[in-house]
């Protein structure tokens, strides 16, 4: 199981749900397809058209930047964290 | 019987609701409101209602929230929102409209128009606009190519009204099947080899005047209109106004010849309030005529500009008139439109006001 920390900004969405997630998947794709299913609509807000990562959004996978092929180790630390971005 | 007046305001940085009463004269303030998105356009819904705010994160897309406490807590979903993956994403919802058969309407950059059945939990694309045949011709205005305004007929749900810019006003007969674009008569200056095409007029904002769904007032980038015949042809009504630009226009919540709106100056000379005198004009006579209203507004370096959905009207009589800048600035006026009163000028960039009036 990969363990994945969500971000304040996207867990104020989702009120109750918390930041840490242990999460089975074999790419970043499947880990956020696992999380929207226990956290319905998540997906939509890390993901866009393409499908791909929304722009500003950054996902790690054991530190090293990942898109949604990125493949995630069995005890893989994913963290996501949105751009340093905006005025 | 208590009434509660509320204005529900969309900024750069979050909703914002302001509450008074009747009186509206002393106003409470709270918020931000939606997580501090950037909100486009709130809505009531009627009925149930529910707030609606329409909105778009520069982090993670556009979505519909949802309140069904006044504002007090908020879900938000965009599931359907999509023109599928091979489709390029959505970035934002800038506006929202209810249908008369209990729908709701939603407008999305790039332009396109989606109808919820559940209350905005989900979304399914209204294709017929898309698939026009003018759809690769669209393109955007300053703002992006937005589907801005929506208006519904108020009793036939078959029949709709849209404006996207740069793009022009489009109607449909058949619940959004198919569409006709509704610019005769619309000037488009910037195109000067054709002044009168048939789409790529600069639509900023329409209304319908009140009881009579075949008239309806236009605000455009060039100019002001006027179609008595449910946007078949339009006759410009631009008249004394100081200028031809400007983005916000609202109608009488039940006199058919009153509207309001602010003229800015030129596009190209900065698109705020002409000669620094901050000024909000109404006609009575369906647009013969236009009367300037400055009691209470600053008439010398006031160099302000308000959006297309920052002005809102209330029910009451007389009929409250709301406007926003994008500096931050809320005026109000409680005698229809005549004299004003500054209810904040420390909000963040102001895009959307909307008026509601609780009684009870």
């Amino acid at each position: 199981m990969a363990t994945v920390l969500l971000p304040r900004s996207l867990l104020a969405l989702f009120p109750g749900v918390d930041r840490r997630h242990e999460v089975a998947g074999a790419s970043v794709a499947a880990v956020i397809e696992a999380l929207d299913a226990t956290v319905p609509g998540l997906r939509d807000r890390l993901v866009e058209s393409g499908p791909r990562l929304r722009p500003h959004i950054n996902v790690f996978v054991d530190g090293s930047p990942a898109s949604l092929a990125s493949p995630v180790p069995a005890d893989a630390v994913i963290h996501v964290i949105p751009a340093v971005s905006g005025g | 019987m208590t009434t509660r007046v509320l204005l529900l305001v969309g900024t750069k940085k979050g909703a914002f609701i302001l509450e008074s009463n009747a009186d509206r004269r002393a106003w409470s303030l709270r918020g931000p409101l939606c997580e501090g998105w950037p909100i486009h356009d709130l809505i009531v819904e009627p009925g149930s209602g529910a707030l609606l705010a329409a909105g778009g994160s520069p982090w993670y897309g556009g979505a519909v929230f949802r309140s069904d406490d006044l504002g007090e807590g908020w879900t938000h979903s965009s599931a359907g929102l999509t023109y599928g993956d091979a489709a390029e994403p959505i970035k934002t919802v800038w506006s929202l409209s209810a249908t008369p058969d209990g729908g709701l309407l939603a407008g999305v950059e790039p332009a396109g128009l989606f109808r919820s059945d559940d209350g905005g939990s989900t979304w399914r694309h209204i294709e017929g606009l898309t698939n026009h045949p003018t759809r690769p011709t669209w393109g955007p205005g300053a703002g992006g190519l937005i589907l801005h305004t929506i208006v519904p007929h108020p009793t036939d749900a078959a029949r709709t009204w849209v404006g996207i810019s740069a793009v022009g006003v489009f109607e449909t007969r058949d619940a959004g099947a198919s569409w006709g674009p509704r610019n005769v008569g619309v000037r488009a200056e910037f195109n000067p080899e054709n002044r009168f095409p048939v789409t790529g007029q600069c639509v900023h904002k329409f209304a319908m005047a009140a009881g009579e769904p075949d008239t309806l007032y236009q605000r455009n980038h060039c100019g002001v209109y006027r179609s008595d015949d449910g946007s078949e042809t339009w006759q410009e009504i631009t008249g004394e106004l100081p200028t031809d630009f400007g983005f916000s226009l609202v109608a009488h919540p039940r006199d058919p010849d009153t509207c309001w709106l602010i003229p800015l100056s030129p596009p190209d000379q900065g698109r705020y309030m002409p000669e620094g005198h901050a000024a909000v004009w109404r006609t009575h006579d369906r647009g013969a005529s236009w009367i300037r209203a400055d009691e209470g507004l600053p008439t010398h370096d006031a160099f302000l500009s308000v959006l297309r959905e920052a002005m809102a009207r209330d029910t009451l009589d007389p009929v409250g008139i709301t406007f926003g800048t994008s500096t931050g600035q809320l005026w109000h006026s409680a005698d229809e439109g005549v004299s004003w009163r500054m209810i904040t000028d420390t909000l963040p960039e102001i895009w959307a006001v909307e008026s509601l009036v609780l009684e009870g």
